[in-house]
């Protein structure tokens, strides 16, 4: 019997091709990216089937979790500036330039206004610390959030010259009376339209 | 190649021919590195944007006049009560007297979406007046709970969204109903 003998092929591969592409990849991705910024608090989202996108300009973003901790953030970080300057004039504490331009960088914070400095002058990485910060004080007594609502509406409406957008970022897990709280505290200046940020599911649940 | 060697043979005096290299360089490497790089791009981006749902909440003017409210007719309202544990009770009309006696029904379509979209059909059909030849819309009213959470919420403003349920509201519980759902 005749052996069929299999041809030698050679053991190499163009691999040029195959380096086009991934680098092509590479670059779409790395322009594309928006890196995730690491959260200060953990929130599980509820799943909805809305398709509708969060938007992206003109936003203030409430977040409530870990037994009613609030949070919030603006998303521009010129109007995050314009509004920590009408949070120091209420409250008269100054801050110096350094502290707004770093203050402009955080993404979200949740500290009462007198600690605010101290957060301000963390590095990021202790800023992030679990269990450092413990939310922005919303009762009858001491209402901050009212504050910095207002303030962020009015420095949008100085800078954007457009109306600011809230969104409601809760913890799946988060008890109602804690979402309710913060739906009075915003309808009570007239805000009476929210965007709840939600996770995606299919439509078959 | 088309070279004219003109230097009569002699190996000593002649160009000084640089060597001819391999012309494939091996790209495995750099392959290596670039797929590493895609997959580290892909895992921090966050591509998808959350996703958001609107929440329109009727104007609270604490200087309303008791004359603005309007009267509806309860066989187009259905109360929908969100309890703790993710139950939930639904009626038709008012508590005191309802249409429907309350039942437990769940989340999801196996549960509430078979009822809202039976009387979202149903509720045109028994509201047809002369002025309204094709019926008036099914009204919707959620009352969560002390002790429901936040998914429940978003779980039953969902159902609204997936039944298209046009007239909805979010309404605070009153304590009759809240003893009804500790039963």
């Amino acid at each position: 019997m005749a052996k069929v003998k299999m041809s030698k092929k050679a053991t190499s591969i163009d691999m040029t091709a195959m380096c086009d592409v991934s680098f092509l990849l590479l670059t779409f991705f790395i322009l594309t990216a928006t890196a995730k910024q690491p959260e200060v608090i953990p929130v599980e989202t509820p799943a909805s089937t809305v398709q509708v996108k969060l938007p992206d300009t003109d936003l203030a973003i409430v977040t409530i979790g870990d037994n009613g901790k609030v949070f919030f953030g603006v998303k521009a970080p010129d109007v995050r500036i314009k509004t920590l300057e009408l949070i120091g004039e209420k409250y008269n504490v100054q801050f110096s330039e350094d502290e707004k331009k770093r203050f402009s960088l955080i993404e979200e914070f949740g500290v009462p206004v007198n600690q605010l400095k101290g957060l301000i002058n963390l590095s990021s990485s202790d800023r992030n610390k679990q269990g450092l910060q413990i939310g922005i004080p919303h009762d009858s007594i001491d209402n901050q959030l009212t504050e910095w609502v207002r303030a962020a509406r009015n420095a949008n409406a100085e800078v954007n010259k457009e109306q600011l957008n809230f969104a409601i970022k809760g913890d799946a897990k988060e008890q109602y009376p804690e979402i309710k709280k913060v739906i009075d505290i915003l309808q009570e200046q007239k805000v009476n339209k929210f965007n709840l940020v939600t996770g995606l599911r299919g439509d078959n649940f | 190649m088309a070279e004219l060697n003109t230097g009569g043979g002699n190996e000593k005096g002649g160009k000084v021919r640089s060597k001819k290299q391999d012309s494939k360089v091996d790209l495995t490497a750099m392959v290596d590195l670039a797929f590493l790089l895609i997959t580290f791009f892909m895992l921090t981006t966050s591509l998808s944007k959350p996703q958001s749902m609107d929440l329109a909440m009727p104007d609270k003017d604490p200087e309303k006049k008791i004359e603005d409210e309007i009267l509806v007719s309860e066989v187009r309202t259905m109360t929908v009560l969100l309890g703790e544990d993710n139950k939930l009770k639904m009626y038709m009309g008012q508590l005191d007297k309802p249409l429907e006696a309350p039942k437990d029904v769940t989340y999801g379509k196996d549960g509430i979406r078979k009822d809202l979209l039976e009387k979202i059909k149903s509720v045109p059909l028994a509201t047809r007046t002369t002025k309204h030849p094709n019926g008036e819309d099914l009204i919707v009213i959620i009352k969560p709970s002390k002790k429901s959470n936040y998914k429940n919420l978003v779980d039953i403003l969902d159902e609204m969204a997936i039944c298209k349920v046009k007239v909805y509201a979010i309404v605070d519980i009153t304590s009759q109903e809240e003893k009804l759902l500790e039963e």
